[in-house]
């Protein structure tokens, strides 16, 4: 039996007049993959933003493991193992790339006390593994903003990573990336998904990419759930062509 | 900062390559009252100066909260110990509508006792102040915190001048040292040494915690911290209380260092010491642990050599090390070394890492 993690139930958000997300409802089932595609401006990072809190939505309820999240913070979502990355890859840039998996140890019960806490070796050691994993390794005391636009979209999936999270919203992973390099990520989401048990969330503007990688897909357009199925009955729906060729 | 540089060599881990620093510094911190005598006045506030680099640098440096206000905790300080002081022997409304009377005295024991809780009252009060003002101003970001907490300062210069009680604008005469006036400068001068040793210990020890790494994330991007779900408002209000908490031990120091306060030259002394404070991490490196160290201790330098030699031209002088820094030389002295020499700092790819896995890839 699938369990949804996530239940979005008729959200809609307005900026002003322009309405991002109309009435939308849907789920992302527990364990697996999730793609969530659609033209530009279809409103696909809207409705990411309000489920994890970047926005108050105007109408409708976000549930995560069953509980209302649709009105708490950022933070708090976080905490709850709801991570997200972003489209323009965010990393510290600043800091070296250790230190940008550091920050990320899962903050869920992190105490007053805890901020004196220095990290023990099996963090470090976590860390290490996990820059191995996205192939980081070697670059690991580099700056992370010296890093090419590629290996910091791999340091932000690192990151996540090292979160801990039940469910990882990843807004475009591969945009930018170069196309041999592709191949390796979706492996690397894919064992996230298998080996780390993480649910995944996918944004994604490559069919490719997405065909390959998630189980069921939600396509939006103008702000509205357009289609829902397996990624071959998304194929070969003609509404959703028709929305990406622009007949809308 | 890289604080947890595991198998690889870095200036700011290895304490070894440290010593000549703290033996330069501790040792002339030691050695000068007996070399300069004179100056033992001038050097104290290079201490005071040095602690106000690193506090401030707490804040702007490692969290990126630019503060203009920093220096209000400075001059609450003062006040505190200064009510503190006096409050345990004489009533402090009486006291100051009588400043100038000269009546008022304090034996050395009510003297020293006055001083110690007037300090730790500055210290733990000004580090109180700063959640309730970091409530209302951490709300604000960027140039909006720095343009808030200005005016945090000026206000409470203006708001001082007005309170009666403390001496309104005419201030409050201190308690006067009871012991020679050799004897005052060298009681200040260790008084000083000893603070921004402590203070520079504490706050390199608090860099090397999770709170360190924190902070720095905040300053890289808050936005993304908070959706990793870091306690960001907590961090931030800690280091702000941190900041305060040291700002305020200096205030005590300095005011009875003075031995007058006055709310708008002493106490809030936005355009000299409010800016100083913010000059000297620039120009030493903000957000390292030896960058505000440096920048204080060149900026004092040429503050008091220009005053001596070039009295005239002091502000221009100081001026132009601010022009410069800002324009010209943004990373600092420390950030230049890290810019110049970053393998010197940790900055490295891991080589035999890099080794083993083309040794592994060929077999």
């Amino acid at each position: 039996m699938t369990s949804s993690v996530i239940e979005v139930d008729n959200v809609s958000k307005a900026f002003g007049g322009v309405i991002a997300n109309k009435e939308i409802s849907l789920t992302v089932p527990n364990g697996k993959i999730t793609g969530l595609i659609g033209p530009n401006g279809s409103g696909k990072t809207t409705l990411f933003n309000s489920i994890v809190g970047y926005h108050p939505i105007d109408d409708g309820s976000i549930k995560f493991e069953g509980n209302e999240i649709s009105t708490m913070r950022v933070q708090e979502i976080a905490r709850l193992g709801l991570i997200r990355t972003f489209q323009q890859t965010r990393i510290f840039s600043k800091m070296n790339c250790i230190d940008n998996l550091l920050i990320s140890i899962p903050h869920r019960t992190a105490t007053f006390k805890d901020m004196f806490r220095s990290y023990d070796p099996e963090t470090l050691d976590k860390a290490e593994a996990l820059l191995e994993f996205v192939g980081l390794y070697q670059k690991r005391f580099l700056i992370a903003g010296e890093l090419s636009f590629g290996q910091q979209r791999l340091l932000e999936f690192a990151t996540a990573l090292m979160n801990e999270p039940k469910v990882l919203l990843l807004d475009e992973p591969t945009a930018g990336i170069n196309p041999t390099l592709i191949n390796g990520l979706i492996d690397r989401l894919k064992r996230a998904n298998t080996d780390f048990g993480i649910t995944l969330f996918v944004i994604e503007h490559n069919m490719r990419v997405i065909m390959n990688l998630a189980e069921n897909i939600y396509c939006l357009a103008h702000g509205e759930l357009l289609a829902h199925g397996t990624p071959d009955e998304i194929q070969n729906d003609q509404r959703v062509i028709d929305a990406y060729l622009g007949a809308h | 900062m890289s604080r947890f540089l595991k198998g690889v060599d870095s200036f700011e881990t290895n304490e070894r390559k440290q010593l000549p620093f703290y033996i330069g510094l501790v040792g002339f911190g030691l050695i000068a009252p007996f070399l300069f005598p004179n100056y033992l006045f001038q050097i104290a506030i290079l201490w005071i100066m040095i602690l106000f680099a690193q506090t401030w640098d707490t804040m702007g440096g490692q969290m990126g909260y630019n503060s203009l206000g920093n220096i209000f905790f400075f001059g609450a300080g003062m006040y505190i110990s200064a009510i503190v002081q006096v409050g345990l022997v004489y009533d402090v409304g009486v006291y100051t509508s009588a400043a100038g009377a000269g009546k008022a005295s304090f034996t050395p024991e009510q003297y020293y006792q006055g001083i110690i809780y007037g300090t730790l009252a500055a210290a733990f009060g000004s580090a109180l102040l700063a959640p309730i003002l970091g409530l209302i101003m951490f709300g604000l970001r960027a140039a909006y915190f720095a343009i808030g907490t200005l005016g945090i300062a000026l206000a409470a210069g203006e708001l001082f001048g007005a309170w009666q009680w403390v001496g309104g604008g005419g201030g409050i005469a201190m308690p006067v040292h009871p012991g020679t006036a050799d004897a005052r400068a060298e009681f200040f001068y260790w008084f000083s040494f000893g603070a921004a040793v402590i203070t520079f210990l504490a706050l390199k020890r608090l860099y090397q915690t999770r709170f360190g790494l924190a902070i720095n994330a905040i300053r890289d991007d808050e936005d993304k911290a908070e959706a990793l779900g870091v306690h960001t408002l907590r961090h931030k209000i800690v280091a702000w209380s941190v900041s305060a908490f040291f700002l305020g031990i200096s205030g005590a120091i300095f005011g009875n260092m003075t031995g007058f306060i006055e709310p708008l030259e002493v106490a809030f002394p936005t355009v000299t010491f409010g800016i100083f404070m913010v000059a000297m991490p620039l120009l030493g490196g903000k957000g390292t642990l030896w960058g505000p160290v440096m920048g204080a201790i060149v900026f004092h330098l040429v503050k008091e050599v220009t005053w001596t030699y070039l009295l005239g031209w002091q502000w221009v002088a100081l001026g132009m090390i601010i022009i410069i820094t800002v324009v010209f030389f943004q990373q600092g002295i420390m950030g230049w070394m890290k810019e110049k020499w970053p393998e010197k700092f940790g900055v490295v790819i891991d080589q035999t890492a890099t080794e083993a896995r083309n040794k592994g890839a060929a077999e």
